[in-house]
């Protein structure tokens, strides 16, 4: 098979997917054993998405998302041990036991977060493509969100901002055909998310998110526009989540052929089989990356389960910068 | 005749109910006709009433907040679900600026006989964004009503007179409280809004709450009745307008008061309440009035911190001792 990828960029790709859906699969038990709680929304079959973006951008980029975001986190480079911790709430956590599965966020990988209302990180990573725009520097933002907050009004107040002040951003759509329990049909009559910026003139594109190649030559596009000062542009991503909304979705409202329709193009197995036909690795490699990633994923939720609570005192603490705020205690 | 049904099938009867005598009404928001509802609220209502009437929206709760508003103005009755309150937030134009002012802008002539519904407050650990309570916010906005209720039996009456209001309602409902179960007649019945109710008479001391925090208001009466006190406790049911009398009533005999709410404690319910009984009740005080609202910070992930967060039975016992003078 022609590709214009090497075998690095395969291995990669296949080792990063791999850990992102051991983690995730992992953290769906963990779950189960009430190890985790509160609302929890699983990446899994979306992962060449974060595999796709990676190898296009620079590490000193910035990602933003929705609460659909142990994949993206960990893809940008936060430390399974980390997330496993925050999942659990505990104080050596990704934001110490305070944000939980739905606010990841790490400034040091410039990875700005974890939202939890729909669309409203659209606006924001505009807003941090506007301080590199305005600070003069050559990075750019990756800002995420699903096909439900693409119907969100924030959307087209951005879109239009982010065209006229010429935004160094990426606005990634993934659609992966619901939101909760509501197709987009049922939501629009745009069935093609993409065209939504044509109504700003900005350049857009519809993409495999089943294929790490497809993501990563779209935003690659993307990113070298964004970083030559030439704009924003908006990606649609079509890709699918296997398991339901969150975890307490039995997802009822989709067939089971539709969901191994989806299975059959899994991005692992497309990578795996490219390395395979390539010959860029033998059954035994393959094993110890599979082996790596199983030790990776056991290590995290050690470190989580032997981990202290944060201690109560935390309560008071990260709500100012100001260490001194006089809080109404009683 | 009596029945015991959950917090969701009282809510889902009242909108049945007064969906089948006025066509007016419909019912607006993510996810009620097709899913159900994300909380299961609205139940079979697409299969009973049609798209016509249980109208499934896309997440833009500002614009088909708008939509119903404009709607109400205009000879319909719209029932607006928000998935939850924190959500809502985006819609908050429509409702203060727009809903909350038709009367007055346009000279009596227009107005908006709309209810807007959805759970409110914390609901276990899910984070800052997804855990707040909102009573206080919209009982200060004038030209709105906000109902609050914490069982099944006032969450019907109470959603039925609101529904027939000819002014904009705000109705709060739980998360975690909709499996929770309670008698509600067969016959048909309305609760006037504005009216709390005494949930458990008592001489010592007075405690007040509403929604959820009802459970620690009377899970902390049941523990003071085993050391021999006895306190009075007021479910408040609607915020705005607030009966005040009734809480004034219970002080002049009690002449002691605690209130328990899950606002955060800047300009709360608790803080109305505190000014409205010092001014009608001064005299009858024999302690400062004292409360427990949730912490003045964000609610944090980890299942400590939001224990410590939240008010609870052991904390409103010792509050009511200390108002009592048992304890320093
Ligand atoms: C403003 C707002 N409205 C509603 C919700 C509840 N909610 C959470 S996720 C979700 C669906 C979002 O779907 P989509 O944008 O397609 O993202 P996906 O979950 O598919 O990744 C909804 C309605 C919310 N969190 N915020
Ligand atoms: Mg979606």
């Amino acid at each position: 098979m022609q590709t214009p990828f090497g075998k690095e960029t395969y291995l990669y790709w296949y080792e990063i997917m791999l850990l992102l859906r051991r983690f995730e699969e992992k953290t769906g038990q963990l779950y189960g054993m009430q190890k985790i709680r509160g609302f929890c929304h699983l990446y899994i079959g979306q992962e060449a998405v974060a595999a796709g973006t990676m190898t296009a951008i620079r590490d000193d980029d910035n990602m933003i998302t929705a609460y659909r975001d142990h994949g993206l986190a960990i893809a940008k480079g936060m430390s399974p041990k980390e997330c496993m911790a925050e999942l659990y709430g505990k104080a050596t956590g990704c934001t110490k036991g305070k944000g939980g599965s739905m606010h990841f966020f790490s400034k040091e990988k410039r990875f700005f977060g974890g939202h939890g209302i729909v669309g409203g990180q659209i606006g924001l990573g505009a807003g941090i493509a506007f301080a590199d725009m305005y600070h003069n520097n050559d990075r750019v933002t990756v800002c995420y969100f699903g096909d439900g907050a693409a119907r969100q009004g924030l959307l087209h107040e951005t879109f239009n901002m982010a065209m006229l002040w010429n935004l160094p951003v990426i606005f990634v759509c993934e659609n992966n055909y619901y939101a909760m329990g509501t197709s987009i049909e049922r939501t629009s009559k745009t069935l093609d998310i993409y065209r939504l910026a044509d109504a700003y003139d900005m350049p857009a594109d519809s993409v495999d998110g089943m294929s790490c190649e497809e993501v990563h030559k779209a935003m690659e596009r993307a990113v070298r526009r964004a970083r030559e000062k030439g704009g924003p542009t908006f990606l649609e991503v079509k890709t699918y989540r296997y398991r339901g909304h969150s975890m307490s979705d039995p997802a009822k409202y989709r067939t089971k052929e539709e969901v191994e329709e989806y299975k059959d193009k899994d991005p692992i197995n497309q990578v795996l089989k490219t390395i395979m036909d390539n010959k860029w690795a033998t059954e035994a490699e393959i094993e110890a990356i599979n082996e790596k990633v199983r030790q990776e994923v056991e290590e995290s939720v050690q470190f989580a389960e032997e981990s202290p609570w944060p201690d109560d005192s935390e309560l008071y603490k990260d709500i100012y910068v100001d260490e001194n705020y006089p809080y109404i205690t009683d | 005749m009596s029945r015991i049904i959950p917090f969701r099938q009282a809510l889902r009867e009242a909108m049945q109910e007064e969906m089948r005598r006025d066509d007016s009404i419909f019912l607006m928001g993510e996810e009620v006709a097709q899913y159900n509802g994300a909380y299961k609220v609205s139940q079979g209502m697409l299969d009973e009433f049609g798209e016509r009437r249980v109208i499934d929206t896309p997440i833009a709760e500002l614009g088909f907040a708008a939509i119903a508003v404009g709607a109400s103005s205009n000879g319909t009755r719209p029932i607006v679900e928000f998935m939850t309150w924190n959500f809502a937030v985006l819609a908050l134009d429509q409702i203060l600026n727009h809903a909350a002012k038709m009367v007055s802008m346009s000279g009596g002539q227009f107005s908006c006989p709309i209810v807007f519904r959805g759970p409110n407050g914390s609901a276990g650990q899910l984070g800052a964004q997804h855990s707040q309570a909102f009573e206080s916010w919209y009982a200060n906005i004038p030209g709105l009503k906000v109902i609050s209720v914490s069982n099944p039996y006032d969450a019907k009456g109470l959603l039925k007179s609101a529904i027939r209001d000819n002014d904009p309602v705000v109705f709060m409902e739980s998360e975690v409280m909709y499996g929770d179960e309670g008698e509600v007649p067969e016959e048909e019945y309305l609760i006037p809004i504005g009216k709390a109710r005494i949930a458990r008479e008592g001489n010592d001391v007075t405690i007040v709450s509403f929604n959820k925090m009802m459970k620690v208001a009377l899970g902390a009466a049941e523990e003071l009745a085993k050391e021999g006190i006895s306190a009075e406790v007021i479910d408040l049911r609607t915020i705005r307008p607030l009966d005040w009398e009734t809480i004034v009533n219970s002080v002049k005999k009690t002449n002691r008061l605690v209130i328990v709410e899950e606002q955060w404690p800047f300009a709360s319910v608790s803080s109305e309440i505190s000014y409205r009984v010092q001014k009608e009740a001064f005299d009858y005080l024999d302690a400062p009035i004292r409360r427990i609202t949730s912490a003045d910070t964000n609610m944090h992930y980890a299942p400590n911190l939001v224990a410590a967060y939240l008010p609870d039975v052991p904390r409103t016992v010792k509050l009511v001792k200390e108002v009592m003078y048992l304890v320093k």
